[in-house]
């Protein structure tokens, strides 16, 4: 975490800022331990997110950890149960469950194809649209973006009639490919999940692009570089920053995959209660077994931050060494 | 996935490149005959063919919504037949004493004042990391940044069962409450609150007597306001599209928000048929407060999009 935050909170002008502050005449000489002024106000600002953020962020993880340690222990086949602290059996079971480990390989799998799929046509969008090949941009720019206001529970409930053999626009296709196929859902729900948030990508790398000073690459032009040649050479790596940051968050988004598979549940018999990591953990607090969904979420929230930070810190030694 | 929209971290993208905006137009005059025609044919070719793939479903949407039951089956599923959309409203704000627009009174309350109420909070914080220095600044900045992190999801299963503790579930602080905090927001405030506020600007409303307090709401909110913005609008879609929390949380009809109304739904069309038509003409509906929040506020959050990558 450290050193991804590290990043993170370099913020330019803090230290000039501090700087600045330390040369302002009339403020008087700094004494060994400085005094922290204005302690009110900071506390004003700070405390009503500082209490949110620990009641609702801090407090929930440490709680799910907690649960995730205890297992239920009943009197006899009826008796009353209650919980005893188990150490770390739901643990086991939960590296014993196949069905979990099957929807965290699903989802791998999806990741491993949608995100580069999803990435790559941003990246191109993105690149049209900063590129003088294309007049309109102010239209493409907002049709590309329009899928995103659309939530991912109704994206996929348009889908899902879309790719219905009998009620979609499209029967001619849909009539002999089922889309909902046991072999074809997971890329049907891809697809739903391309569809919504390419224009979003799109946009982040676009601002990205905008802000490289043009003179970076008049030199380039001048020296009879191509488009195609300035945009590979000069623009893809002054903005991978921004293409690192979306492919983290489209990971994340990935492994925690539920509201789209949810809803194809009622068009496709072949997404079940376990297709994905998210819908195992609701299925099973459902049952209810909380102790073994808690467990769930504590390892698919590990997973999904151990592999994140591990993209990132990869991407960075890639490009320290380029 | 909508349960956990991406948040948008442009910002620390390009960190000390000069700022340079929006591109004037004039700045490119001379290559624009450079490029062949064939380049501009392909790449206008790849960008009709795109808008096709993203807005034929939306435009079938709003075909379908204006149909009524019997022609939704019968005609071109990408024209116009009978005009029945203003009947299918009637229909769908009518229907089980009007539910439908108590779910979408839902979402704009969740959403909508939750956004607002979370933007406050995540600006004035991180406002107070931008501009104050006390021990545990850093600290608390990079905890925060964890929470970034940490799936929205993760956090749902848990947060039921501490609701469930205190007898909180299946209420409308449930999902409100958690809803509020954006560390994310935190995060986009204080990088532009550093860039943009500048201290002597503070330094002279202190000399001018005004409180720290007073200074923030009076001077220093509007240098943020593209900041601002951004994580508002985010934020909005962020709870808008939500649906794992309230999934978990809600069992009571009417507290649902629209999605999750619609979900239970679209789950219940087989038994019974004429939900469908519900269904799509409710879907229409709930999309078209973003399309008109993302228009409206367009230029702001570009805005703050483009200039939080600068600085």
């Amino acid at each position: 975490m450290s050193a991804s935050t590290a990043r993170f909170t370099d913020a330019p002008g803090d230290t000039r800022t501090a700087r600045r502050l330390a040369r302002q005449p009339g403020t008087r000489p700094r004494p060994a331990r400085p005094r922290v002024q204005h302690k009110r106000a900071i506390l004003i600002f700070v405390l009503p997110f500082g209490a949110l953020f620990a009641l609702f962020y801090l407090v929930p993880i440490g709680y799910a950890i907690y649960e995730s340690l205890l297992v239920i222990k009943r009197e006899g086949t009826f008796g009353a149960a209650t919980e005893v602290f188990g150490g770390l059996s739901q643990y086991i079971l939960v590296f014993q469950n196949g069905p979990f480990w099957q929807s965290v390989g699903r989802v791998l799998a999806f990741g491993a194809v949608q995100v580069p799929i999803m990435l790559g046509l941003a990246l191109l969008f993105a690149l049209l649209l900063d590129s003088p090949l294309v007049r309109g941009k102010k239209f493409f720019r907002l049709a590309f973006f329009v899928p995103y206001a659309v939530p991912g529970v109704i994206a996929a409930i348009m889908w899902g009639y879309l790719y219905s053999p009998n009620l979609s626009p499209f029967s001619a296709v849909t009539q002999n490919i089922n889309f909902l196929s046991a072999d074809l859902v997971l890329w049907a729900i891809a697809n739903v999940v391309t569809w919504v948030y390419v224009g979003y990508n799109m946009l982040i790398i676009y601002s990205a692009l905008l802000a490289i000073p043009t003179e970076l690459y008049e030199a380039a032009r001048l020296d009879g570089a191509g488009q195609l040649r300035i945009a590979w050479s000069v623009k893809i790596p002054l903005i991978m920053p921004a293409i690192v940051l979306t492919a983290i968050f489209s990971i994340i988004g990935t492994l925690q995959l539920l509201a789209e598979p949810q809803v194809f549940r009622s068009f496709s018999s072949a997404v079940t209660s376990t297709f994905t990591p998210n819908l195992t953990v609701y299925t099973t607090s459902s049952i209810p077994n909380v102790n073994l969904a808690a467990a769930f979420s504590v390892v698919l929230a590990l997973a999904t931050f151990v592999l994140s930070f591990t993209f990132l810190k990869f991407t960075q030694r890639k490009e320290a060494r380029s | 996935m909508s349960t956990v929209v991406p948040t948008p971290t442009p910002t620390v993208t390009v960190p000390d490149r000069p700022a340079r905006g929006i591109r004037p137009s004039t700045a490119k005059p001379p290559r624009a005959q450079r490029e062949s025609p064939f380049a501009r044919a392909g790449a206008m070719i790849v960008m009709a063919v795109f808008t096709l793939y993203f807005l034929v479903p939306v435009w079938w949407l709003l075909v379908a919504a204006t149909k009524d039951r019997a022609q939704f089956t019968g005609t071109n599923p990408l024209w116009f037949a009978d005009f029945s959309l203003f009947e299918n409203i009637g229909a769908l704000v009518s229907y089980r004493d009007g539910v439908y627009l108590k779910w979408m009174l839902n979402s704009a309350m969740y959403a909508g004042l939750g956004a607002l109420v979370g933007t406050i909070i995540a600006g004035m914080c991180g406002y107070a990391l931008a501009k104050y220095r006390f021990p545990g600044r850093e600290l608390i900045f990079n905890v925060v940044l964890g929470g970034v992190l940490v799936p929205a999801t993760a956090l749902a299963l848990p947060l039921f069962l501490i609701f469930s503790q205190i007898s909180l579930t299946n209420t409308f602080w449930s999902v409100f409450l958690p809803s509020l905090v954006s560390p994310f927001g935190v995060y986009l405030a204080r990088i532009y609150a550093s860039a943009s506020v500048p201290d002597e600007l503070i330094e002279a409303a202190r000399l001018d007597g005004a409180g720290e307090v007073r200074t923030f709401f009076t001077v220093s909110v509007r240098m943020m306001v593209p900041a601002l913005v951004t994580v508002f609008l985010f934020q909005f879609v962020a709870i808008w599209n939500n649906f794992f929390l309230p999934l978990i949380m809600l069992r009571d009809e009417t507290l649902f928000p629209v999605t999750l109304g619609l979900y239970g739904w679209n789950s219940q069309v087989n038994q019974i048929p004429e939900l469908r038509g519900y269904v799509l003409i409710g879907a229409l509906l709930s999309i078209i407060p973003l399309i008109i929040i993302f228009l409206l506020l367009q230029r702001f959050w570009r805005n703050g999009l483009s200039a939080g990558s600068v600085k």
